[in-house]
Formats: structure tokens, sequence, C-alpha cells
């Protein structure tokens, strides 16, 4: 504490930082009346009691309903029960650190005024206090807003996974019950859904790395070919290759789909029919043909994102580099190579991450082209659907949220451990660890 | 000679790949458009270049009391200029504190962000449904809005800490010298000097919506309250090959305007998104 002597000379020795800590620990706020703060201690103490007033009850039932889910079916509603839970917790999470920081600076000030420092006026205080807060003015709105829409969703999905919620048992009319990994045993046992799964889940990481490659690939291969010095009208071939980026997805999707259709496509119609002959191919009825359907739609809607992103990359290689190794007598392929490769994927690899892990809950296509169908034998979900696909199908069309629930529940490990794992390996993460 | 053979040769590939691509990214766009001036509403007698051309199907949108085309788009304008507007002060304000404060929670906050972008909102789509049933707030495009909101938070934070975090600190610094107080510093000071990202989450936040259609195919039931996307969809799967035509008019009237503000705007997206997602 070099700057406490500055206000006043009188060492405070018989003042206990301990009793301080103690003080604050009873109760919020007695500590700080101990350290003659007494503005910031009645506050505190005021806040302890309005929190027990109002929220205790509110705590009680909400913990009680967590654990039990309910006890009488019809009076208790297990889903509003297990709501109430998941806040109590975060309440009290919040209450705790809140408590936390009380005792932490009940003790602060307690060694600060054994060293001789003296408390500031009230106005001085009342000042300090709104500097030091002002921060917590600016985050709370968006905090707020973060736990109700997405943490406490997050959350109640997560809780959703070990319960036994379906059609048939729904409250109020049936209580639920905690059922641990009983689902999750389910989808690797009974036959239904293991062979379900697994065909979901290959395919979905088929159509993940496919079509995002094919879109970095193409997106690559394009952006090279428009930076070549020699080619003339660059703009306006830009603007064209850039198109399918502009034009609204959903409508993209749609119109495939119906220039996929068997029966009046135009692909069909117009293209396979008059070339090929015969009756044409089955683009949405054959599980087969639809995901190649897919993939061509996936890299046609995806490419211009990636080629638009690497133009922007190969416009700020400095040209020294190439002419280096143009002395250096290097073909084009290893000036592709080892130049314009290493560049591009430095600069945008976070990005390129996204794209895939955007893919694997790449719901739009997926439902929009053809529902995840077509329907097969010996599985509850279609042919194309992939995991974010099959859980909508799960919630809304057969009210399965407990399994749909679960299966969220491994999506998110997935693309958590993914992101992870290669965000870790990204330089740009590493540089923002440091500070 | 050698030399300028080849150079021709490799100038015929590739603007050859350019046409195959032009002719890959054209005719389907063309197609629909083509689809929508036709006369019928069948695609068995609907031919790309039509032969009687209409705006019937134009016409029907707004006019007809069957269509509820008018109420889609005001409700989609509705998402997503809300979304727009309440993202931009509800990210500025977080950006703001992560980049410019010492706080309890900072660093924590900070990663929490990170990993909550990794988990999309339509992972908790049960909870989602669930819960907006509890609070009334399903069918209501104010429920639709606050989960926009709330969702866009983590993703939208990290990108425009990392655009503030690039303003030097000198220029708040030296206001604060001079007596201005935090929020005087916020709004006079790094609002005005952030404007290129708060553009671009903007506009982010405005296209989201207005393509999305999980979202909203959770949330909202009734024909009137339908966002764009929704109701397109909903147009056309009934009965597919009878709607097709409308279809594509109501499409037409969205995706036009929309391409022509992206293909402005795609320069400052890019380059928003590189300068601030990159860096995180």
């Amino acid at each position: 504490m070099v700057d406490a002597p500055l206000r006043t000379g009188n060492i405070n020795k018989k003042h206990n930082p301990k009793l301080a800590m103690l003080l604050s620990i009873i109760f919020a706020g007695l500590g700080q009346l101990y350290n003659k703060r007494y503005l910031k201690g009645f506050t505190f103490i005021l806040l302890e009691i309005a929190f027990i007033i109002t929220l205790i009850d509110f705590i009680g039932l909400g913990l009680w309903g967590i654990i039990t889910l309910g006890t009488i079916p019809i009076t208790d509603h297990s889903i509003f029960l297990l709501v109430y839970g998941l806040i109590s917790i975060i309440i009290i999470l919040f209450a705790a650190l809140f408590y936390l920081l009380n005792i932490q600076d009940a003790k602060k000030q307690a060694k600060q005024i054994k060293e001789g420092w003296e408390a500031p006026g009230l106005f001085d205080s009342v000042k300090e206090g709104y500097d030091k807060s002002f921060v917590y003015l600016l985050t709370t709105p968006g905090l707020i807003l973060l736990v109700f829409t997405v943490v406490l969703p997050l959350l109640f999905a997560v809780s959703l996974a070990f319960t036994n919620y379906d059609l048939y048992n729904s409250p109020p009319r049936n209580l639920l019950d905690w059922v641990g990994f009983e689902n999750f045993k389910s989808l690797l046992t009974v036959p239904l859904w293991r062979n379900t799964f697994f065909s979901v889940f290959s395919w979905t990481i088929v159509w993940t790395l496919v079509a995002t490659s094919f879109q970095i690939a193409l997106g690559l291969f394009l952006a090279v070919l428009a930076n070549d010095s020699r080619v003339k009208f660059k703009k306006f071939f830009r603007t064209i290759l850039i198109l399918p980026w502009a034009v609204p997805g959903f409508v993209s999707i749609l119109i495939f789909a119906a220039m996929f259709n068997d029966d009046f496509g135009t692909i069909n119609r117009d293209i396979i029919i008059p070339l090929f002959g015969g009756s044409g191919i089955n683009w949405l009825s054959d599980p087969f043909y639809t995901r190649i359907a897919l993939l061509f739609v996936q890299t046609w809607l995806g490419y211009p994102f990636i080629f638009a992103l690497f133009s922007g990359v190969l416009q700020s290689i400095s040209k020294d580099w190439y002419e280096a190794a143009e002395v250096d007598g290097a073909t084009r392929w290893q000036k592709f190579k080892n130049i314009t490769l290493p560049h591009v994927l430095f600069a945008t690899a976070p990005l390129l991450i996204i794209q895939y892990t955007t893919n694997f809950n790449n719901f739009n296509v997926i439902y929009l082209f053809n529902e995840g169908g077509p329907a097969v034998k010996g599985q509850n979900a279609g042919g194309t659907d992939i995991l974010i696909s099959w859980v909508y199908k799960l919630t809304f069309e057969t009210n399965n949220f407990s399994m749909a629930a679960a299966i969220s529940l491994i999506i998110g490990i997935l693309i958590s451990l993914f992101a992870i794992f290669q965000f870790r390996k990204t330089s740009s993460f590493k540089e923002e660890g440091q500070i | 000679m050698n030399r300028k053979l080849k150079n021709t040769i490799e100038m015929i590939g590739v603007y050859s790949v350019f046409g195959f691509m032009s002719i890959l990214i054209l005719y389907p766009l063309l197609w629909a458009f083509g689809m929508s001036l036709n006369e019928g509403t069948s695609l068995y007698s609907s031919s790309i270049i039509p032969e009687n051309w209409s705006l019937a199907h134009y016409q029907w949108l707004f006019t007809d009391p069957n269509s509820n085309y008018v109420n889609w788009y005001r409700n989609s304008m509705i998402v997503s200029g809300s979304n727009a507007v309440l993202s931009v002060i509800m990210t500025s304000l977080v950006a703001y504190a992560f980049s410019r404060y010492k706080f309890v929670g900072r660093k924590a906050g900070l990663y929490t962000f990170l990993i909550l972008q990794m988990f999309p909102a339509m992972m908790a789509m049960v909870a989602l449904y669930i819960l907006l049933n509890l609070i009334g707030l399903l069918d209501t495009l104010s429920g639709l809005i606050l989960i926009y909101v709330g969702g866009q938070i983590p993703f939208n934070a990290w990108l425009v800490k990392g655009y503030l975090d690039t303003i030097p600190r000198e220029l708040d610094e030296s206001a604060r010298i001079d007596g201005a107080g935090h929020l005087t510093v916020f709004v006079k000071i790094i609002l005005p000097l952030a404007k290129p990202i708060l553009a671009v989450v903007a506009l982010f936040n405005f296209m989201t919506p207005l393509f999305d259609f999980l979202l909203p195919s959770i949330i909202l039931h009734s024909q009137k309250n339908y966002t764009i996307a929704l109701g397109l969809f909903n147009f056309i799967n009934d009965q597919f090959s009878n709607n097709f035509t409308r279809f594509a008019a109501g499409a037409m009237l969205i995706a036009i305007p929309v391409s022509i503000i992206y293909l402005f705007l795609q320069k400052y997206l890019i380059s928003g998104l590189t300068s601030g997602g990159t860096k995180g």
C-alpha cells in the first residue's frame, strides 16, 4: 500500500482483519460496519435481508422440485419444478459469488485500516462506488438476457436428457423421473435406436467432411483463378461467382428442391431424360441420389463465402514473395504450395473451422431440401437426416423430448471437443490467450 | 510463340471454368425467375421462358384475401429491424465493458462466450419451445426477437471486443483527464470509432432472422405470425407442384433486394469478419 499513508498517518494496530472477515461471513455487511464503511455496510445488509425475504421460499421450492420432480401428479408440474430448480441454482451461484466478494472486501479494507488508511467522505465513497460498479451496469442487461435465453435453455436441455419425458409420459398428467443414463443406454442398445443413431451419425460425419471440403476446395480454386493478373472483367466474374452467397439460402434451397423433383423438376425433365433417356433419376426418393444432390446444393451455397474470404487474403500477399520464388526458379505448383496455401490457411483457419461446425448442424439445407427424407426401413429417421434434423423431428413430430435432448447433448459435446481441439492448434487463439 | 500459345490455352481454360460456373449459378436463379412469370400454377406446363408473360402471381400475393404475404414481409421486417437495433445496443455495451474495464468474472466471461458460441441455439430448441410456452411467449414475435438478441451476444461480443481492442486507449484516457465520465467516453469516443464493426453487427443481425427457418418454425404457429422464410416454405410445402410459381414470385421479391444489398456490402462483411473474427 504505497499510497495509503498519503491520506493519514494514524496506524490502527487494533483493527483486526480476521474479525472483519468473520463478521462478514456471519452476515453480509457486518464486517463493513466494523470497518466504519456505514453506507456500504447498510447497503449489503439490506441486500441480504431483501434476498432472504423475497427469494428463500422460491429457492426452497426450486431445490425440492429439481430433486424430486414433484410427488403428486397433476398438482405438481415436473417441468415447472425443473425450471424453478435451475433458476434457483443460478441465483444461488450468483449470491455465493456476491457473498464471497463481500467477505474479501471486508478483509481487504480492514487490512488497509490497520495500516493507517482512512475511509473517504460520503460524497467520495458514492463516486468511488459508481466508478467501480459502472462496468456492472454495462454488463448486467446482457448477462441477464444471456442467462435466460442461452444458459438456462442449455441447462434445461441437458437436464431433460436424464429424464423420461415423451408423448406418453408428459406433465401435468404424469410426473417425470430422473432416469440417469437410461436414454443414452437405449440409444446404444435398443435395436431401432441403435441402427438409426449409427446410420444418422455416420452420414452426419460424411456430410460435414465432404460438403465442407468441397466448398473450401472450390472456393480456393476459383479465388486463385480470379486472382490471376491476366483475367479481364474481374469485377464482373467476381460478382457472378459471389451471387449464391447474396441470394437468401432458403430461397435457393427451395428452388433446388423443385429443380430436383423426381416428376416435374427441370433436372430430370430438361437434362437427364433428353440426354440419357429413361425415366430420370429418383433424386428425392432414393437416399443415395438425395445425398449426392445435397452435397451439390451445399457446395453451390457455401463456396462463395470461402471464395470472397480467400480473394481478400490473396490480394494482401506481398508480390515480393512470388518474385523471390521466381528468381529461385520455383514452379507454379511450388509457389502455390509454399506461399499461397500457407498464407491463406493461416489467415482464415478459425473461420474455416467454423465452416465445419456450421455444416455439422446445417439444418436448413437438410430439412428444406427434402425434410431429411426419403424414409428408410428399420429406422426412425430419414435417409438424409443429420443429427440436428433428427432431433427436430423427435421433438416436434414424435414429441420424444428426452431422447431429443440426449442426442442434442451428444451433438454439443462432439462440437465443443472438436472446436476446443482445433482452436488450441490455431495460433490466433494463442495470441488471444496472452492478454 | 510457344509461350504465347500456352498463355492463350490457359486463358481459354480459365474463362471456360468461369463460363461453366456462371451457368451453374445463374440457371437456377433465372429458372425460378422465369417460373414466377408463368401464367399457370402448374410446373408441368411452365417453362423458363414463359409463353405468356404475366405478373398474375405477384398480383395474387398482394391482393388476394387468402394471401398473408404482406403480413409475413412486415413480420420479417419487425423481427429483423428490432434484432439489429437491440443487438447493436446490447453487444456494444458488453464489448465495451470487456475491452476497457477490469472486473470480477472478466476472464471467465470471455471463456464462457467462446464456449457458448459453439453450442448452436438449436441445440436447446426443445428447451426454448417448452420455456417460451411456460411464459406465454410462444407464437409471438417478441419471443422470437428475445431469443435472437440473447443468442447473438457471445459471438458478436467477441467480434466487437476484438475491434475495440484496436482503438488506442490513449483516446479515452485523455478524455477522462478532461473530465469526461464513463458514459460520455462511451458515447462520444468509442461508439463513433466503432461504427464500421457495429454496421457489420447490425447487418448480420438483420439478415440472420430474415433467412432463418428453424427458430421461427419452432416458435411461430399461426399463419399470420409467420416470417417470410417460414411462410414461403409452408406455402409450397402444402402442394408443391401447384404453388411453385407463386412461391417463386414471393421468393423473387425478397431475394432481389437482399442480393443487391449483399453485393454492395460484401466487402465490409468480409473485412469485418477477418479483422474481428480471426483474432477471436
